[in-house]
């Protein structure tokens, strides 16, 4: 392998032409993306991008690597079946908050609790797109759409926390302006062993334009970011003066000298869920980067791991030994 | 009762060609435990049999309640027989709701073997009686042996470690061992399962041996019966080695056969769902054969992971029930838009929703063909019998992968927990239709036809191909194309392709006079009852055919031509007409006559022949 050409970022992408909306903050994750796989070193033959239905969900064609565009929110459960069958390819989920939380949701709560080595790319707009602007499950109380025109009275779900709930082993925030930052937290995402869960704030510039630009807009982002970067301290601001420290279960804002520093990977979710629910003082900043991210049992690792104990304990079955078998008689 | 002392081999010992039993009790009383060991016992001992089981839709309804009564029945035979029987020549009843919810079935002047024990003013309570069947003139026209198991059993294991409640649940093997006695069949294979079952148990395997062998010979030691009978071995079974099977286990078997001769590896996706689950059951224990099984968070992630494993060059498939299929709808439309192989066996239940879950019917068959949004053909196969079903399942996995489409198998809960003798195949007799992934990128297309209409089967992994498919309308190129000419160029291509399955199956043969007034055609389970049915009218001296269908979406070439021969085309299905209005809409000229039945119960062989001798004479 070491003699193959190593890929660069513009082999990634395919010969079809883009169609997102100008100025759709998706352009910037795919080129981040193409940009993390040439890092990586990545096959375009052992990489599959699998999606469901959405803006989000037409990610694969653009990609020159294997590709699967199926059907609303069941991206998973087809990545499931990918990566349980052949655990050499290296599975990519691209999915949006409608089509992984809303339709998809029950999938994802199990595919992060099964763990299998995928990563799970979900882009955040908080809105439908690819339906003309409807509410989402990650949507504002009190959004006005076309289908809440006197505001939405759901109440909205924050994908980390759902991660986080599901026993996902990496979870982990990004900005889909941020680049960065964003190649970062790919391929930290990409190196995890285990199901990866990273959600991009991602600008829809038609349907729901601005929705994270009071944290995430770039001359607001390091005043109202905290990244979260594990084995540092928990410090954000410009100049990195500010600090975030946590006194029995409550957040302080500190100065920079006296934060905690951030473990992604303790025994407990507890500080995870705590930063996932930071914001919601509006004083503080939001997290972005590594929530969690700690080891587990693969799925498709285990499975196989009884296949190779099956066949050790009752040796590998054949056409023959599978018909005759139980107890048979004989008529003459 | 006396217990005058006498030896069974004094009583006269009467042949009979076949005999149909049912054993009845309560949920908790192990009656699918003892009709399966009297099944494997008379298989061994080789008679052909045929298997009913009938259990509630909960798993423990109150006890003693009519609700909770649990029947098993069987026929066996020295003959060739087709079906469990219409009308038992025995009711074992366990308890007072099990014999008042199935005395009427038995055939005027049959068997009761009544266990007396549990007729109490509580238990006559509990099945809603007022007075004991046993004294009020309800059973007259009936022989009622009465026996008092309860105490029986209590009596012969007084010195059992075991506690009082658990003696109590050896009654079964006593019953057991009666019947055993009574039809002359040998106790030694229910012995080696006892010992093999209990192994690390083997206090509980010791009681229920002695119950067994003490059913056994008060059959020999108390006048309860005034002969006893044989039934013979079956000469007409072929020669060759055999196995008593199950509908969903020879479909387990048979998806993984299927992926064996492919030279793949099995995939199932599934969710647990009555009466399919034990299909999953099943290949979760073939782990050494190399077969993956996953048991999805629900029906579509099922259907999903097993799309998902194909398109990764696994054989998918996925099992449920009509409810289940009803949720894999749009997972079976992307199916048939990507062109992967994929298996999806539905094992029908009554309906609509929920309906009958333990109960029979046919009435997914236009779910199947027609159930999916837009133009999304595919081949639909039906197994008739649970030995049929290792073939069909066989069959499915070869249409699957020759034509890169899904395919739906029909079973259902007849012969999915009926069980008969299946004569093992030869492996080498066994067809054979090796995988060739694509691997060569010169003018590769994803969607380029072979001569069956498929397209190429490329996995992922495979240098110089990457490609993408999907669930968005594609031309040749694998891109997305949404032009008009287009998509009704792929429409009908995966149309042509579909029909032209027809090619590669055999026109059904006619059973009978290949020209007539009648032909009783049927599909899936039903074959039994018509079998039966034929036979008796044609022995009668009637003129009747018979043929059965297989592969029902494409139909079979030469229809046309066969029903052209007969005056009428009779069609029983447990169903409102399903398959009638298949083959009305596409052979309008011919004369077809819908016989529905939707009880939740098969045909029975009587009923069928009735109608064939109603429409013969008019």
């Amino acid at each position: 392998m070491s003699t193959e050409t190593v890929l660069k970022k513009k082999d990634f992408k395919s010969d079809q032409e883009v169609r997102w909306c100008p100025g759709c903050g998706d352009y910037g994750i795919i080129n981040s993306v193409q940009g993390a796989l040439a890092d990586l070193g990545a096959t375009k033959e052992n990489t599959v991008f699998v999606s469901g239905i959405g803006c989000s969900s037409r990610f694969p064609y653009y990609m020159d690597t294997y590709g699967f565009h199926s059907i609303h929110g069941r991206a998973p459960a087809i990545a499931s079946g990918i990566k349980a069958a052949n655990p050499d390819l290296t599975v990519w989920i691209v999915t949006g908050d409608g089509d992984g939380l809303s339709i998809g949701g029950n999938h994802m709560a199990h595919i992060l609790r099964r763990n299998l080595d995928i990563n799970i790319l979900l882009f955040n707009n908080q809105i439908y797109g690819l339906t003309k602007g409807q509410y989402s499950p990650t949507s504002p109380t009190g959004l006005r759409t076309k289908t809440s025109p006197m505001g939405s009275v759901d109440r909205p779900f924050d994908p980390i926390g759902f991660a986080l709930g599901c026993n996902a082993t990496f979870v982990a925030r990004t900005i889909d302006t941020h680049m960065k930052h964003m190649g970062g937290v790919l391929k930290a995402a990409a190196a995890h062993k285990g199901t990866s869960f990273v959600e991009i704030f991602q600008n829809c510039v038609i349907f729901n334009d601005g929705c994270f630009d009071e944290t995430a807009a770039k001359d607001v982002r390091d005043e109202r970011t905290l990244d979260l970067r594990p084995g540092e301290p928990l410090v954000y601001g410009k100049e990195l003066d500010k600090g975030v420290r946590v006194d029995g279960w409550d957040p302080h804002i500190v100065a920079a000298g006296e934060a905690a520093t951030w473990d992604p990977a303790g025994a407990s979710s507890a500080p995870a869920f705590l930063m996932s629910q930071l914001d919601q003082d509006p004083a503080m900043p939001t997290p972005i980067g590594i929530f969690q991210a700690v080891e587990g049992p693969i799925y498709e690792e285990a499975l196989e791991a009884q296949i190779d104990e099956a066949v050790e304990r009752k040796g590998a079955g054949t056409l023959e030994s599978l018909i005759w078998s139980g107890e048979t008689w004989t008529v003459d | 009762m006396t217990t005058t002392e006498q030896t069974g081999a004094e009583l006269p010992l009467e042949q009979c060609d076949r005999v149909v039993i049912r054993f009845a009790g309560d949920s908790g009383d192990g009656m699918q435990i003892t009709g399966n060991q009297f099944t494997h016992t008379s298989a061994v001992f080789g008679n052909d049999l045929a298997t009913l089981p009938d259990f509630p839709a909960e798993i423990r309804a109150p006890a003693g309640t009519r609700a909770g009564v649990s029947g098993f029945q069987l026929q066996f035979s020295s003959r060739d027989i087709h079906t469990p029987g219409d009308e038992p020549d025995v009711l074992v009843a366990m308890n007072p709701a099990a014999l008042i919810v199935n005395y009427k079935d038995l055939r005027s002047g049959g068997t009761i073997i009544a266990n007396t024990g549990a007729f109490t003013a509580a238990e006559l309570r509990k099945a809603s009686l007022d007075t004991n069947p046993l004294e009020d003139g309800t059973l007259a026209g009936y022989r009622v042996i009465q026996v008092d198991i309860n105490k029986r059993v209590q009596e012969t294991l007084a010195d059992s470690p075991l506690k009082s409640k658990d003696i109590q649940r050896c009654k079964n093997f006593y019953t057991l061992g009666l019947m055993y006695w009574l039809y002359s069949r040998p106790v030694e294979t229910t012995l080696n399962w006892l010992d093999e079952k209990f192994a690390k148990r083997p206090e509980v395997a010791d009681a229920n041996k002695k119950a067994l062998q003490a059913g056994y010979n008060a059959g020999d030691i108390q006048e309860l019966f005034q002969s006893r009978y044989a039934v013979p071995p079956c000469g007409a079974l072929p020669a060759g080695t055999y196995r008593n099977i199950m509908g969903n286990q020879a479909v387990a078997l048979g998806l993984a056969a299927g992926a064996e001769l492919a030279g793949l590896k099995l995939f199932l996706g599934s969710y647990p769902i009555t009466p399919a689950t034990t299909i999953l059951e099943e290949l979760a224990a073939l782990k050494n054969f190399g077969v993956k099984t996953f048991q999805a968070e629900d029906e579509i992630a099922g259907i999903c992971t097993a799309l998902g494993a194909s398109y990764a060059g696994y054989l998918g498939a996925t099992t449920t029930s009509g409810p289940g299929l009803a949720l894999k709808t749009e997972a079976m439309g992307l199916a048939v838009i990507t062109e992967l192989p994929l298996v999806i066996v539905n094992v029908q239940r009554g309906g609509p929703s929920t309906g009958l879950p333990t109960k029979v019917e046919q009435a997914d068959l236009l779910q199947s063909v027609c159930g999916r949004n837009s133009e999304a053909p595919l081949p639909v196969l039906a197994c008739a019998t649970a030995a049929d079903s290792f073939d069909c399942a066989v069959e499915a996995c070869r249409i699957a992968i020759e034509y890169m489409t899904p395919v739906i198998l029909l079973s259902d809960n007849f012969i999915a927990n009926g069980s008969q003798p299946w004569k093992l195949p030869r492996v080498d007799d066994l067809p054979k239709f090796p995988v060739t992934f694509r691997k060569d990128p010169v003018d590769f297309l994803p969607y380029s036809r072979n001569e069956k209409g498929a397209r190429p089967w490329v996995i992922p992994g495979t240098k110089d191909l990457v490609h993408r498919i999907g669930g968005l309308e594609k031309d040749e190129t694998g891109n997305i194309s949404i032009t008009p000419e287009n998509h009704e160029i792929m429409t009908r291509i995966r149309q042509d392709k579909i029909i032209g399955i027809r090619d590669s199956i055999p026109t059904p043969a006619v059973d009978g006079p290949e020209s007539g007034d009648l032909l009783v055609l049927g599909w899936g389970s039903t074959k039994g009852p018509i079998n039966g049915a034929v036979e008796r009218v044609q022995e009668a001296g009637q003129s009747v055919s018979q043929m059965h269908l297989r592969h029902i979406w494409p139909f079979p070439k030469g229809l046309d031509e066969i029903f052209g021969r007969f005056k009428a085309v009779m069609i029983p299905e447990m169903n409102m007409g399903q398959l009638t209005r298949l083959l009305r809409s596409e052979y309008p000229q011919h004369n077809f006559i819908s016989y529905p039945k939707v009880q939740g119960q098969p045909f029975r062989a009587t009923e069928i022949a009735t109608k064939i001798k109603e429409l013969l004479e008019n």
